[in-house]
């Protein structure tokens, strides 16, 4: 399974190694939802790490889209909310996920 | 709902489809596809380019304080030397404030530095996956049939899209602060331009500068004055009263001045220059006259 992680790259993470992230997902969710920036950026920089170490880099001249994306490490509150924003206006035509 | 990380991925290929849609010829879609990564790649050249001329924008403003701040702690160094406590703490808290001014650009630089770093490592990145999709590109346009060609078009473009996409996030954000810290750089230059900080050009002298100056000059015009009567006192009689003669409205002006509390700035500073020079001329003669 192939991750990016915004502005940094992608990797590609075993599935054991994906199934140990959705903790990490539900971190980051919640402290989006609490308005928390101390505890997104400390969720983000373990769950970057972790998928750094784990993971391999996907090499620049390969043309591969990614199964997750993940926000950067030293994203806003803001910037992680708009992302979703986006996400909100994406979902309303009906796109489905894979 | 979904986990956010999902989210943030449907963004991403909702575009991507988007994008896709509207194209109806498959080649058409390879070459147009390939025209905008170009494009985006200039940007983000330019992108890296923005960031380096506000860096280095910070880095000359720092140099600035910087230089600022030295001489303020010269200057206080110097008022304290001729007893003058009270101009010392005002130099001294003018360097306190450009301290916070400075500590304060050295966060800005850093942050603009990592923006920087990211944005040329994401300037490569690009640049690889445009290389390996004109070559696909090439290869698809000779090898396939349109039918054939557009499950491999919809692989090589997708990538290229998500890429994309997450490069022009990358300048989006390195645009926003760029922005954030010329603004931050404009106050400063214009505390630069108030007269606060030294002016550039060294024409205005601000106000701790030009009491020193007076302060200077005073006890030069004194020690000047010491030295003369010295030779005088030390050389024969006749010639140096002829000296004296041309010596007097230099010597008569100075003591009255000496006299002046040094606050009074009465004396244009080019004043001060004129009996240093008078003097330097002025001792070639006596020594001359000494030695005959």
């Amino acid at each position: 399974m192939i991750v990016r992680i915004l502005n940094e790259g992608q990797w590609r993470l075993s599935d054991d190694a994906v199934r140990a992230l959705n903790s990490f997902d539900d971190a980051v969710e919640q402290a989006v939802a609490a308005g928390d920036q101390d505890r997104l950026t400390s969720a983000l920089h373990t769950l970057l790490d972790r998928i750094r170490t784990t993971g391999t880099p996907v090499p620049d001249e390969e043309l591969e889209d990614s199964d997750l994306i993940l926000p950067a490490g030293d994203s806003t509150l803001e910037e992680v909310q708009q992302l979703l924003s986006e996400s909100e206006e994406g979902l309303i035509p009906g796109v489905t996920a894979p | 709902m979904t986990g956010i990380f999902q989210r943030i991925s449907m963004i991403f290929r909702a575009k991507t489809d988007k994008a896709l849609d509207k194209l109806e010829d498959p080649r058409q879609t390879l070459d147009y596809s390939y025209q905008r990564q170009l494009e985006l790649l200039q940007k983000v050249r330019r992108g890296v380019a923005d960031v380096a001329t506000s860096r280095k924008r910070i880095e000359l403003q720092a140099n600035q304080l910087n230089t600022q701040a030295d001489k303020l702690t010269n200057q206080a160094q110097k008022a304290l030397e001729v007893g003058r406590e009270d101009l010392a703490r005002e130099a001294l808290t003018r360097r306190s404030g450009l301290q916070q001014q400075l500590s304060d650009l050295q966060v800005q630089h850093a942050q603009l530095q990592g923006e920087e770093e990211k944005l040329t490592r994401a300037s490569q990145r690009l640049q690889a996956k445009v290389d390996a999709f004109r070559t696909k590109k090439e290869t698809i346009k000779a090898t396939y049939s349109a039918a054939e060609a557009q499950t491999r078009i919809n692989e090589a473009f997708s990538g290229i899209s998500e890429e994309m996409g997450d490069v022009g996030l990358a300048i989006q954000r390195a645009e926003d602060k760029t922005a954030q810290m010329q603004a931050r750089a404009g106050a400063i230059d214009e505390l630069l331009a108030s007269g606060a900080l030294d002016d550039p050009t060294g024409t205005a002298k601000d106000d701790i500068t030009l009491e020193l100056e007076q302060l200077a000059s005073t006890s030069d015009v004194e020690n000047e004055l010491a030295r003369m009567k010295a030779a005088i006192g030390a050389g024969p009689s006749a010639a140096p009263q002829a000296i004296e003669g041309q010596q007097a409205p230099a010597q008569a002006q100075p003591p009255t001045q000496a006299a002046q509390p040094p606050g009074l700035d009465a004396q244009p500073p080019q004043e001060y220059q004129a009996p240093p020079s008078q003097g330097q001329e002025a001792p070639p003669a006596q020594p001359q006259g000494d030695l005959r």
